[in-house]
């Protein structure tokens, strides 16, 4: 009889061990399929001339590591990883996050309609598509632009902004559209902060400064360092957003990654610089994604 | 035993992970074997099998189960069922004798510099490939040497109006391919030169027939219009990366041949990463915008630059010269984008001087169109047939007049209704010495360099820095073996 039982535990224990494997089947495959072997073939890409047209679309050659030498070489690449930090750091990192943070602060404890209304209004910039957004902000920003009228009314002269501070736009722009997530993010967290603890640093006489800085960042750290993350990485692949305000330019004071990536690729017809490229945008996100996971951990 | 059949069971799945990925890859090359003569079989496919049923269908029945769809694609500037080329496809359509052969548009509505690597995608596979495509005659070589272009040697020399001298013998160059066969049937050249207001001129004291004898002289007059009139842009020259190979041919190569220098030298087949040449014309760019002679940056280093002066700017007075090409009139015709009646008096031509007023005294950059056959084409003999129709005397003509280019065929040039037409004298003129781009597969890549090298000197990089970078642009591009410095 037990030994009955026991050849039943063993063999429903022998199933779970199996089981798992049938259920990420699916999942594994897709991802080889559609994560995996893309990045391998990039990979393999980036050492060969393969171009979009020319000699060297008729017959692909391996070329070592020409294109990653070249990489090393061309001063464009340096400053589009300059233009991309600045950019991460201005929109993401400092801009989307301290202004989210800011905004879901204030909309604490107020009144539900007051919380509504101003909620609806950031998420509109965030579910506006990145083209449209892009459109608008062009427009805002443009030479006969909404800002430009305004700053006329008032006698200042126009000014042309996607010119003489196109990075500057950008940062905005994308401040415009990508704040709303962190809001949301910090939004949550804040609700999370036990107001007993609050309560009780007021009563043993904390300023408000005193209880942001002591109490409700450090209880919130996890949650900052997370969305840190997630924002950088959104942030380090956004591509329509400048490709339509500036296209990268004027010259490269905007050439991000991304768009220095498919200038390459598509402009250039250079497919196999292209992918070299993008490889170093994918480690410039893992390196920066391993950063915030340590620091997560710590 | 357990553990070894677990290890069994995750080594099969990995395996028909691999079998999936591999099969997924290969799929693509097999499929669009597969899949494409069904494809192109398509429209005779359908009525063979309603035709089954009834045996007894007389045969001119039968005949349109042999009506083959051919495509067409060419660029869209943005005008759609406006644009010249859709209104001229439409006509020589509905007058095209063969019935059973339907002609479909598929334009690419994109920049210049966009189609390009939009068309060389399509090419890439049989699935997207049309049957005839418009060709920029400088990327023949490289979609030629890219294996995406069918030769068409055998199909011309059967072709009466090639050989009978119909067209220009100089032209035929721009679509022979560096392996000397021809690529394409060229439909439209153009040269370029000096636009002038001669309205903005008079106020500005400049005499109305202006013939600028070298660079200085055509900086003169900008400084003179830039004191004199007000709210008016002086010179307009595309400088900007979105505009593509206008910034290339219209300014750079304008400038770089007026210097006397070039870009490859064919002697040695190599090409030339550094010269004064290319100090001088990029001095030429940088003094327009450091003196602010030029349009508004924001205005020039878009995609619609070209637009922005041509259609707006020149039409409006807003500009008083623009260094441009001979099409630019067909933009005022009655059937044009921005129909300007006045122009043919408003307006001057001139040549463009040498730097110096050196020897020849004045320097043209001719280009052109063509129509191509694809290689992934599913309709070749077709699509040859409405070649052969589309571009015969009467058709280049009806596209001629409507573009306001200038023609490939000498019977069309000799035609009254064309030499009529304002400027077409003095365009077809410039190309008694017009300059030809080099005619080299790695052209198309080495132009996008000179495209960035002058949009930042544009926006501020020096002329010395930035010939620095190209010259290590273009040597990665076409080898260090291939490059050489005068």
């Amino acid at each position: 009889m037990s030994s009955v039982t026991a050849n039943v535990l063993y063999q429903r224990r022998r199933r779970t061990n199996f089981t798992w494997f049938y259920f990420l089947f699916p999942s594994i495959a897709i991802m080889l399929v559609f994560f995996i072997y893309p990045i391998l073939l990039t990979f393999l890409y980036s050492f060969t001339n393969l171009a979009l047209t020319g000699e060297a679309a008729k017959e692909l050659k391996f070329i070592g590591f020409d294109n990653y030498v070249h990489m090393w070489e061309d001063p464009t690449v340096r400053i589009s990883i300059w233009n991309t930090l600045v950019f991460l750091m201005g929109s993401a990192v400092i801009g989307q996050q301290v202004l989210g943070f800011i905004i879901a602060l204030l909309m604490k404890h107020k009144n539900r309609t007051f919380r509504r209304v101003i909620g609806t209004v950031v998420l509109a910039g965030w579910v506006t598509p990145e083209i449209v957004c892009a459109l608008c902000l062009y427009s805002f920003f443009g030479d006969e632009g909404t800002l430009n009228m305004i700053l006329e009314f008032f006698g200042i002269s126009a000014v042309t902004w996607l010119y003489t501070v196109p990075m500057l736009t950008i940062i905005l722009a994308n401040i415009w559209h990508g704040t709303a997530f962190s809001m949301l993010v910090f939004q949550a967290a804040l609700d999370d902060v036990p107001n007993e603890i609050e309560e009780a640093a007021v009563v043993d006489g904390a300023s408000r400064w005193q209880i942001l800085y002591r109490i409700v960042l450090p209880y919130i750290k996890q949650t900052i360092t997370t969305n840190a993350m997630l924002v950088t990485l959104q942030t380090l692949g956004v591509f329509g957003l400048i490709y339509a305000m500036t296209g990268g330019g004027p010259g490269t004071s905007t050439t991000t990654l991304p768009i220095f990536m498919y200038n390459q690729a598509f402009v250039n017809y250079q497919l196999g610089y292209g992918t070299a490229i993008s490889l170093l945008l994918l480690i410039m996100g893992v390196v920066l994604s391993l950063f915030y996971i340590r620091s997560v951990k710590e | 035993m357990v553990r070894s059949k677990k290890r069994w069971m995750i080594i099969t799945s990995a395996l028909l992970c691999i079998a999936l990925l591999i099969a997924g890859c290969s799929s693509k090359g097999n499929n669009s074997e597969a899949s494409s003569p069904p494809a192109s079989n398509s429209p005779s496919a359908e009525p063979s099998q309603s035709a089954e049923p009834s045996p007894s269908a007389s045969p001119s029945e039968t005949t349109p189960a042999e009506k083959t769809t051919i495509t067409i694609t060419y660029r869209d500037d943005g005008r759609g069922p406006e644009g010249t080329l859709y209104k001229w496809i439409e006509e020589v359509k509905a007058s095209y004798p063969n019935k059973n052969v339907e002609i479909k548009q598929t334009p690419i509505q994109a920049s210049e510099g966009d189609y390009f690597a939009k068309i060389a995608l399509a090419l890439k596979s049989p699935d997207t490939a049309p049957d005839i495509v418009t060709e920029d005659t400088f990327m023949i070589n490289s979609d030629a040497s890219a294996g995406y272009l069918t030769p068409m040697d055998d199909r011309v020399s059967g072709w009466e109006d090639w050989t009978n001298g119909s067209f220009i013998e100089a032209l035929k160059k721009g679509v022979t391919a560096s392996d000397g066969k021809v690529y394409g049937v060229p439909y439209n050249t153009d040269s370029r030169g000096l636009w002038y207001n001669k309205q903005i001129f008079k106020q500005a004291g400049l005499p109305e027939d202006w013939h600028p004898k070298n660079w200085d002289e055509v900086l003169q007059a900008a400084r003179t219009v830039k004191e004199k009139v007000k709210n008016v842009v002086p010179i307009w020259m595309n400088m900007g990366k979105a505009t593509g190979e206008a910034t290339s041919m219209q300014t750079y190569e304008m400038l770089l041949y007026g210097t006397g220098e070039r870009l490859y030298d064919d002697a040695s087949g190599k090409w030339i990463v550094k010269s004064q040449g290319i100090l001088d014309a990029l001095n030429f760019v940088s003094t327009v915008n450091k003196e602010k002679l030029g349009p508004p940056l924001s205005k020039v280093l878009n995609g619609q630059a070209g637009n922005t002066s041509s259609r707006e700017y020149l039409p409006q007075g807003k500009l008083a010269i623009s260094l441009d090409g001979s099409w630019i009139a067909g933009n005022y015709l009655s059937n044009g984008a921005a129909p300007w009646p006045e122009y043919k008096d408003v307006l001057g031509f001139t040549a463009f001087p040498t730097n110096k007023g050196q020897d020849p005294g004045a320097i043209t950059l001719a280009g052109g169109w063509a129509l191509s056959i694809p290689a992934n084409a599913k309709h070749k003999d077709e699509a040859w047939d409405f070649i052969k129709y589309a571009l015969n005397k009467d058709n280049t003509k009806k596209l001629i007049l409507a573009s306001g280019n200038i023609t490939v065929r000498a019977d069309v040039g000799k035609d009254p209704e064309y030499t009529a037409m304002p400027f077409n004298e003095i365009s077809t003129d410039f190309l008694q010495k017009a300059e030809f781009r080099p005619a080299q597969d790695k052209y198309p890549e080495v132009s996008t360099q000179i495209q960035t090298m002058v949009e930042s000197v544009a926006s501020g990089t020096s002329p010395e820095n930035a010939a620095k970078k190209y010259a290590q642009d273009v040597t990665r591009i076409v080898g260090k073996d291939k490059i050489v410095e005068k």
